[in-house]
């Protein structure tokens, strides 16, 4: 080192270190300064893109979903819940092997591959960490059983919800529809965003049409999240706005008559308050259970109800087309003697059979022989077809279409429930336009006793004998009569419906078919629904309808011929009203397969009928007598 | 007297002069001090005010502080006889770690059974008293003869660790060798000569890097290319620090560090959460007080009296530039994303021991400035 020394030159070396430790520290300086300004540009200028998404990075809004509005008939009866129930839900991070799990869980709790598919779907969708639904609504049995075993599943649960449920099952399966898991489809009906966590959506009927009311709005819920998107704090809430709870006209006590009168026949009832529209009563049967579809109906169930001939799931009330036959009757008489056709008085000869002047085709009488000289009254009450014939001969179509269609023939009444049938008024446009052909005269004759191309829905049919029994003045059919925005809140009524124009300006035009239709039920021997009336407190107008399945192509009369076998090509109609005097409620009834008006549907409809005089009995001072309503 | 008596005296008498004359340098000791509360104030809202963590952290700072107590009466000369050997044995230990030592993913530890520690950490000191001892004796500024002798030296090493694989490690270590050449006086061609010869083999070095570091040079070039993966780090390093505005969201309400969105955030990017908490003006201080920390350090070292202490203080003092430097363009995302810690504030054990003992052997030469050699 010593022998080194002498080469080195302390003094300039020092100097030389001095320059570079100098040197080096201004670029240190220089290189501190660039981060200075780099800490600068992020913290100054770009402060605010940094802060937001910061921001974001930390606060999650997290939807409420809103409970679901409940619905109610009238006297306040509960028609759709919301009722706790318990479901499998499996948080996928607890879990270690999943497959493996889902095979051990199934020998405890039977899984349905329905329910597997379903959650391998919502599995992808969810975050590790978020519970997936497996199974809804587990039976006690098999919560106990899980509840034993449930130390061999880390990260399955048995979680509660609430599950929509209709305590009457299949008895308002149509008019109030049911839920079920919503869709993409669904969504793209509504705003989506108002959806998101929703389980249900309204599938039909009601729970369809009033969806909006039903669903309510979602609240929120703001969290702060960690980079797991795990929920640290909540940093603040908004309570979701619960759906309203609707109220509804029907009346369980002449739904539960009406379905217990048909007795497991097809057919359909409707009922309706014709002082305003409301519905009182909407049958269809058969019918099926709407529970079945509120967590998703099995592939088997749905395809044994797709697959039943009887069509349990269409809404026969709503959407059914029949030919209307004899019930038109009154509608058309009444059109008669408004439109200066006819005088009460007037009379044709009942021989039987009709010709049109001119031509050779016959158009028979119910009776072989006739039944002689025929007024309104009594061709109403013993219902000639003679007299309907003449009168729309007399009419032409075009007046008998104008006329009809101010009962509401012809086009969907507007009740508030989706897809209402329109059925067909036969008119010369409706033919061009469905048949590209002509009118033929003959058809005018035969749609005067509601035959031909005529097509009624049994609530069109209801609502036109309503507007008949509110002497001429039409209310649109309505169910919905009341909202409640939460449970405690005060029930708000709608206001009632506008009623139409009136039909009728003389009263006494009203008055005679209403006396046709008094001796319907109370007539002389030949009148066509005797005896359903007996013992009822009030006065019963009605008119029963037989129509025929398929044209007939033989000549042969009725007569001889067995119920079951006219059964096979009858549909039995049956409407009326009461009480006679200041009408409150009107009814139609359709047996899909009825020998006779008279004798299938009328009972249905007295069925129904006292349903509701017992809720509206008659005070006993002053009895509806026929006579006096009649005389 | 029994010898373990004599010991016990001598220690007495060694404990009792470190006490009584400390040779501690006061400003850097206060701006270390100073630092050092920093970073434990940090890792308290960093770590989620885990005391434990806390506690372990401030115990290995007492652990440096003693080492630097020890390290600051051992003078210059002896630390510069012991030089070779020191370097030998370290470098003996990164071979040893390349047989069988342990780690997640690379091998950098050595279980000594009651510590485990990085010999890569060891080669922080030991690299830059070898570049000053073999410069010590020769003429100064260095021949391309020594700068040849000396890139061996820093090569062998820095090589062993960047196999391990830790290119950080190993490039902070030849950075500090390499300060020793630059202090020396190196002339400046020679200087751009080699720089522009490293630069031109890049494209060689590019096929030698591992998969995960050619990942971080290309997150680091485009960030957003793997916003979950790689890049998340940048990212969220970017959103803490840019979130923290000028004043800060204030002590523990750093969201991006408390909620995990930012990783690493006790260790190597606890800046980012230091810069969020407590804003541009922190920063700026932080960054201020490291300048105080560097100048001063390079003040020592233009006293020294000799040019081994010279250019061994000289590039303790850069090399902890580098590692504030590195860290800072880190979190900053001004650098690439390379494991390394912000000196004294990260938690970490190996890193805060040797840092102080650098500063004790600082302040060792501070003591001995007045003497010859």
């Amino acid at each position: 080192m010593t022998k080194r020394q002498p080469l080195k030159n302390q003094r300039t070396e020092m100097a030389l270190f001095r320059r570079r430790a100098m040197v080096g520290f201004a670029l240190i300086v220089v290189c501190l300064l660039v981060l200075c300004a780099r800490f600068f540009w992020l913290q100054v200028l770009q402060h605010d893109k940094f802060a937001t998404r910061s921001r974001e990075n930390r606060v999650h809004v997290r939807v409420l979903p809103p409970p679901r509005g409940l619905i109610y008939g009238r006297h306040g009866v509960l028609l759709a819940d919301n009722v706790p129930a318990f479901r499998l839900g499996v948080v996928p991070e607890q879990v270690e092997d999943m497959d493996a799990m889902l095979k051990r869980l199934g020998q405890i709790v039977p899984i349905s591959k329905d329910d597997l598919k379903d959650f391998h779907r919502q599995l992808k969708q969810h975050r590790a960490f978020q519970e997936v639904p497996l199974k809804m609504q587990l039976t006690e049995d098999e919560i106990d059983r899980f509840a034993v075993n449930s130390w061999r599943f880390p990260g399955v649960h048995v979680v509660p919800y609430l599950k929509r449920y209709y305590p009457h099952g299949a008895m308002f399966a149509h008019v109030i529809g049911h839920v079920g898991r919503i869709s993409d489809k669904d969504l793209k009906e509504v705003d989506a965003k108002a959806y998101e966590g929703t389980q249900y959506y309204g599938k039909s009927g009601i729970e369809h049409h009033y969806e909006t009311l039903l669903h309510g709005q979602p609240g929120y819920e703001v969290d702060e999240v960690n980079a797991a998107q795990r929920v640290v704090r909540v940093l603040s809430v908004h309570p979701p706005t619960p759906g309203k709870s609707l109220y509804l006209s029907l009346d369980i006590h002449l739904q539960k008559a009406a379905v217990k009168a048909l007795h497991g026949r097809a057919g359909a009832v409707v009922a309706i308050d014709p002082r305003n529209g409301e519905v009182l009563a909407m049958v269809s049967q058969p019918s099926f259970n709407p529970n079945l579809f509120v967590n998703g109906i099995s592939q088997h169930d749905y395809s044994a109800l797709l697959e039943n001939p009887a069509k349990p799931l269409v809404h026969r009330a709503l959407r059914g087309g029949y030919p209307p036959g004899s019930t038109v009757k009154p509608f058309l008489g009444l059109g008669g003697l408004v439109m200066g056709y006819r005088t009460p008085e007037d009379t044709v000869m009942s021989t039987g059979v009709f010709h049109i002047p001119g031509y050779s085709r016959g158009y028979r009488d119910d009776q072989r022989w006739g039944v002689g000289k025929t007024d309104l009254v009594k061709a109403i009450a013993k219902s000639v077809n003679t007299y309907f014939y003449k009168l729309a001969y007399d009419m032409g179509i075009d007046n008998l279409d104008k006329w009809m269609s101010q009962f509401g023939f012809g086009k969907p009444t507007g009740i508030d429930l989706d897809g209402e049938g329109s059925g067909v008024l036969p008119s010369r446009a409706w033919k061009r336009a469905h048949r590209t052909q002509p009118w033929y005269i003959g058809e005018t004759v035969i749609a005067g006793i509601g035959q031909g191309y005529w097509v009624v829905t049994p609530l069109q049919l209801a609502h036109a004998v309503a507007t008949l029994a509110d002497r001429g003045v039409p209310h649109r059919p309505h169910l919905l009569t009341a909202t409640q925005q939460g449970v405690d809140a005060p029930v708000q009524e709608l206001p009632p419906v506008k009623p139409g124009n009136p039909i009728v300006h003389n009263i006494d035009n009203w008055k005679v078919v209403r006396k046709g239709m008094l001796n319907v039920v109370y007539g002389t021997l030949g009148s066509t629904a005797r005896g359903i009336g007996d013992g009822f407190p009030y006065l019963i107008a009605g008119k029963t309808g037989t129509a025929e399945r398929y044209s007939r192509n033989t000549t042969a009369y009725d007569t001889g011929a067995s119920h079951s076998e006219l059964a096979q090509r009858h549909r039995a109609l049956f409407i009326c009203y009461t009480p006679a005097k200041n009408p409150q409620i009107a009814v139609a009834v359709i047996v899909d397969h009825g020998a006779w008006g008279g004798s299938t549907a009328g009972p249905i409809a007295r069925a129904v009928l006292d349903a509701w005089a017992k809720e509206h009995p008659a005070p006993a001072s002053s009895p509806e007598t026929a006579r006096e309503v009649a005389r | 007297m029994t010898f373990a008596h004599v010991m016990t005296a001598r220690g007495q008498r060694m404990l009792s002069r470190m006490w009584h004359r400390p040779r501690l340098d006061m400003p850097l000791l206060t701006a270390l001090a100073l630092l050092m509360a920093v970073g434990l104030t940090t890792l308290y809202s960093a770590g989620n005010e885990d005391l434990a963590l806390v506690g372990g952290q401030a115990a290995r700072f007492a652990l440096g502080i003693a080492a630097m107590l020890v390290v600051s009466h051992i003078p210059p000369a002896t630390l510069r006889t012991w030089t070779p050997w020191l370097y030998a044995a370290s470098t003996a230990l990164l071979v040893v770690v390349a047989l069988i030592g342990e780690g997640a993913g690379a091998t950098r530890w050595l279980d000594l059974g009651i510590v485990r520690f990085q010999p890569s950490e060891l080669l922080k000191l030991t690299m830059p008293m070898m570049v000053a001892w073999y410069l010590h004796p020769r003429p100064l500024p260095p021949s391309w003869k020594d700068i040849a002798a000396i890139g061996i030296l820093i090569g062998a090493p820095a090589a062993l660790i960047a196999d391990q694989p830790d290119l950080g490690t190993a490039i902070l270590v030849a950075t500090a060798g390499a300060f020793g050449l630059f202090l020396a006086g190196m002339r400046w061609w020679r200087i751009g000569a080699l720089v522009g010869v490293v630069a031109a083999a890049m494209p060689v070095g590019w096929h030698f890097l591992h998969d995960y570091q050619r990942q971080r040079v290309l997150t680091f070039l485009n960030p957003q290319s793997d916003p979950l993966g790689a890049g998340w780090h940048i990212i969220q390093s970017k959103i803490a620090v840019g979130s923290g505005g000028i004043f800060g969201k204030g002590f523990h309400q750093g969201t991006q560090s408390r909620l995990q969105f930012l990783p690493e955030h006790t260790t190597d990017f606890i800046f980012a959460v230091y810069s969020e908490e407590f804003g541009l003006i922190g920063a700026w201080l932080l960054l201020a007080l490291y300048a105080v920390i560097i100048g001063r350090s390079l003040w020592i070292a233009m006293e020294a009296r000799d040019t081994y202490s010279r250019l061994l203080a000289g590039s303790i003092a850069m090399s902890f530039f580098v590692y504030v430097m590195v860290n800072g363009g880190m979190i900053t995302g001004i650098l690439p994303v390379v494991g390394v810690p912000l000196p004294l504030v990260s938690y970490g054990g190996t890193s805060a021991v040797s840092l102080l003992t650098g500063f004790g052997v600082l302040m060792s030469i501070h003591a001995h400035r007045k003497m010859h050699l």
